[in-house]
């Protein structure tokens, strides 16, 4: 383990964050706020069919229209290969991303894009889009993943044949793929169980919900140069997936990030940002493109609805003995659910001898999916944490200690094939036993869940540089969008480093032209592995900073230190100098070599697992299922809280998202397959008066290999509220529900037929 | 389609535009008054991105048209730091984290602030009913209803 320095200055306060003033008066620019010169607007036409052959597309009357400058179809775009390609850790297939663009033959899903026009205005880019004719012959279509999965129903994609089973099946279905993970024998566990429970559940397909509708500004010049503006979570992404796309090579493509307005995994890949371009190049303008909330419901984002079965068994002291879980995860209209990571980390807060998970990725007629905030984990974890706590309570265990008596700590072998390092699960469960709350009594109709959660979170690319200015201010450059205060933490972690006042750093997302390759911001690194680069060229800057001291001094690099942001002779054999401070250092540096600078360009690896535990407590109506949220504790391993507000923050968000997904939200679909609550009044995510207070419990058990032990934190706690609510919900009536969301007929019906 | 011709006051200064008869006022602040601080979330009154007030009153600006602003007066984001001067929910929301993305921010804060301007000691359910209407998806409301409180006991403390 790395040595901890006892105190930081800066590691761990609540500064007030770069960008902060920016936000609170208007100034920030999101993806939608820019305007160019000779700016033109794009529009999407969209299928109405959730399955449906393309037969033809008129766009004659669109192009006549007064003002129309650009019409498209997938007939203007490179047909690209049926083959997976890797872009960043994802592998990803360029067919089906551009079938997702702008629909070629077929329409998979309703709200697919199918042509786009620009004109003048948004008013007339929406009559020319009135005016495109598509003709469509309707197809047969499934949206449910135990529908889908049936013999006779109908086939989205007739060349797609079930991956991970041998031999080959000879009929294509909408499987597409069979993963499995397993450790010891899971029926050897039952057979030694004194008690197994097996249940099935069922989740709803949710959507990731950020208040900021997708976004682009892109222009294209006639030497084939690209500019684009959008909110995105991952601007090399963009540019990535656009060359790969339209065939335009990367240097030519420079894509800055707008601030964004909440993502969540939703915006890690591309939807209107190649039509733009597109646009752009038959129209020779600007093209401005926005997604209604509607487009963004019907179109973009989403995660998969699910079926799984979980069956554990333990002996009658409480050790679970063997475990198993079946998952079934939508797709949505191409293959690349989460189901991966879904059955790697069902299991994973356990210490388990046999295990056994076995997944299928589910194509059907919605929306492909998209990452959700720790994609995958909050579904089957959600099952597991259920009968966890059916376990503990027919047991007469407390639901804190099963967990802790069968939690995963350093050394134990996960079932998906880590043996873990340094882990915080126990801390976290002691941490919530200790809680005020774990012990208050609770009323008649209200009950207490508690449940736990895991996810990997990973490193990946990032780089970061470190120029002093000539003032002795500091200019940082990085390029992860900041989706909720990293450029804070990333400014914390120079200054701590640097030795220098927070306040003298000033850190910029820039854009593809400006920094290196960068993974999106997702999976919980920004702040481990743009941290670790931004730590990496800060002492790449020291370096520089002591080797130019040395210089003025006439002595060994080796004989300067550098100590609170001053160089300093190492000792007094050294010689007798006075320290020198970075801003004195900077004054100077033309006289000593020109500019100082650091820079990192990093694949961060050594990402820490992060785990949380949740408390929950709920009072059921029992006349109108109405459940209310009375209290809610979050309790979580952050390795090290760089910035304890916003990491605060990350637990607070996640946990109520987690409960949106437990009591409220689901996308509710038609008999034609066409989505029924495409807006935020049906579709109803949280608001403020739904909710308490979220207390949130940072503990830190620091990642060795992060130089400040930081852990990813943005995705853990959306796992544990879907079971820690239907736990909690359980207690209160009695009834084991077993399906999301607890909406208030489905808890009324519960309830009487228990009676 | 003829544009009307509209005059009315923004954050306290005279102002006029050319706008179409079907376009909101949240289009006209955008795209015509060129104040983009005014989000638009959902353009159906369900997310309270584009609140702005409206001779005193809390709109959503997405289901006001922009001739309805003649002679009115409107207020944005962008008119409610005094220059330099944050506005003390402006403060309290940069020292209590109570921003996340900062895209339903200035809704927040321009809801926030009409609630405050009227009642200076609200308590929990009263901050949280009236901010009902503006979805945040980030921070779960903890932090943003702490800081209306705080802002507003400091007010009281002033």
């Amino acid at each position: 383990m790395n040595e901890q320095p006892k105190q930081f200055k800066w590691v761990g306060t609540r500064a007030i964050r770069p960008d902060g003033v920016d936000k609170v008066t208007g100034r920030a620019m999101y993806g939608a706020d820019l305007s160019l010169p000779g700016m033109v607007e794009g529009k999407v036409v969209r299928s109405p069919h959730a399955h449906a052959r393309i037969i033809s597309i008129d766009t004659s009357k669109a192009e006549a229209l007064n003002g129309v400058t650009a019409v498209i179809t997938a007939a203007d775009m490179p047909v690209a290969d049926s083959k997976p390609v890797a872009s960043g850790e994802a592998m990803i297939n360029f067919k089906d991303l551009a079938n997702n663009v702008l629909a070629r033959e077929k329409a998979l899903y309703e709200g697919q894009a199918v042509a786009a026009v620009a004109a003048k205005t948004a008013d007339i880019a929406e009559q020319a889009a009135a005016l495109i004719v598509v003709n469509y012959e309707v197809l047969p279509h499934v949206i449910d993943v135990m529908e889908a999965i049936k013999e006779d129903a109908p086939v989205l994609h007739d060349d797609m044949f079930t991956g991970g089973v041998k031999p080959k099946p000879e009929k294509a279905s909408n499987v597409a793929n069979r993963v499995e993970f397993a450790l010891g024998d899971a029926d050897a566990g039952f057979a030694a169980a004194d008690l197994v429970i097996e249940r099935q559940f069922t989740t709803e397909p949710v959507h990731q919900g950020y208040i900021e509708p997708h976004a682009v500004v892109a222009d294209m010049n006639p030497d084939g140069k690209v500019d684009v503006f959008c909110s995105s979570q991952g601007h090399f992404m963009v540019r990535a997936f656009c060359s790969q796309l339209l065939h335009i090579e990367m240097s030519k493509i420079k894509v800055t990030a707008a601030e964004i307005g909440g993502g969540f995994g939703g915006k890690t890949t591309v939807y209107l940002e190649p039509l733009a371009i597109m646009l752009s190049r038959k129209s020779g303008r600007p093209v401005r493109m926005t997604m209604s909330r509607e487009e963004v419901f019907r179109g973009s984002g989403a995660t998969s609805g699910a079926a799984m079965t979980i069956k554990m068994g333990a002996t009658k002291d409480g050790k679970i003995t063997g475990a198993y879980a079946e998952l079934y995860l939508q797709a949505g209209a191409f293959p690349g659910s989460p189901v991966g990571p879904a059955a790697m980390t069902a299991f994973a807060p356990y210490d388990l001898a046999n295990v056994k998970v076995v997944g299928f990725d589910v194509v059907s007629n919605r929306q492909k999916v998209v990452a959700y905030r720790a994609p995958g984990a909050p579904i089957s974890e959600y099952g597991v944490e259920s009968v966890v706590d059916e376990l503990a309570s027919e047991l007469g265990i407390d639901p804190i200690e099963i967990r802790s008596m069968n939690g995963a700590k350093e050394g134990t072998q996960a079932a998906y094939g880590v043996k873990f390092g340094t882990i915080g699960f126990q801390e976290t469960l002691d941490a919530a036993k200790a809680t005020e709350h774990f012990k208050t009594p609770l009323g008649p109709n209200q009950g207490r869940g508690v449940a736990s959660g895991f996810w990997f979170n990973i490193g990946g690319e990032s780089c970061a540089g470190i120029r002093i200015n000539e003032d002795g201010s500091i200019s940082l450059t990085e390029g992860s969008p900041d989706i909720g205060g990293s450029r804070a933490s990333m400014a914390l972690m120079a200054a701590e480093t640097l030795g220098v006042d927070y306040n003298k750093i000033k850190p910029s997302v820039v854009d593809t032209d400006a920094t290196g390759y960068h993974f999106v911001t997702g999976g919980s690194r920004v702040t481990f592995a743009t941290g670790m680069a931004v730590v990496e060229a800060s002492k790449a800057a020291i370096d520089e900073l002591r080797a130019r001291a040395a210089q003025i001094w006439d002595v060994d690099v080796e004989g300067v230190v550098w100590e609170d942001g001053h160089a300093k002779p190492a000792s007094t054999n050294v010689g007798d100098f006075e320290p020198m401070s970075l801003a004195e250092l900077a004054k100077v540096a033309n006289k000593t070599g020109g500019p100082i600078s650091g820079h990192a360009d990093i694949n961060a690896k050594g990402a820490g697992p992060a785990f949380g535990t949740h408390i929950c407590d709920v009072e059921v109506d029992p006349d109108t299922g109405h459940v209310t949220v009375l209290r809610y504790t979050a309790v979580q391993d952050a390795g090290r809280a760089i910035h304890p507000g916003y990491v605060e923050g990350q637990i607070q968000g996640g946990a109520v998202q987690g409960i949106g997904w437990a009591l409220n939200e689901e996308y509710i679909y038609d008999e034609n397959g066409c989505l029924e609550n495409a807006g935020f009044l049906d579709y109803r995510v949280p608001v403020a008066s739904d909710l308490p207070m979220i207390d949130a419990i940072i503990v830190e058990v620091p990642n060795p290999t992060h130089p400040f032990g930081v852990r990813g934190v943005g995705e853990v706690p959306i796992i544990p509220p879907l079971a820690a609510v239907s736990n909690a919900v359980a207690a209160a009536t009695g009834v084991r529900f077993n399906r999301l969301p607890l909406s208030p007929p489905t808890i009324l019906a519960g309830i009487a037929a228990k009676k | 389609m003829a544009k009307h011709h509209i005059t009315t006051t923004i954050n306290g200064e005279e102002a006029e535009y050319l706008c179409e008869p079907q376009e909101t006022l949240l289009d006209v602040l955008r795209d015509q008054v060129g104040l983009t601080g005014t989000k638009e979330g959902c353009s159906s009154g369900d997310c309270g991105a584009c609140s702005v007030m409206l001779d005193g009153r809390l709109v959503c600006s997405c289901l006001v048209l922009g001739v309805e602003a003649g002679g009115k007066s409107v207020e944005t984001i962008e008119g409610m730091a005094d220059g330099e001067d944050l506005h003390p929910l402006q403060q309290k929301f940069l020292e209590e984290a109570a921003l996340q993305c900062g895209f339903c921010t200035p809704g927040v804060l321009i809801a926030a602030k009409a609630l405050l301007d009227t009642n200076n000691n609200p308590t929990e359910t009263e901050v949280r009913y009236w901010l009902a209407g503006n979805l945040c998806r980030c921070t779960g409301y903890d932090k943003i209803i702490r800081a209306v409180m705080d802002t507003a006991a400091d007010m009281r403390g002033a």
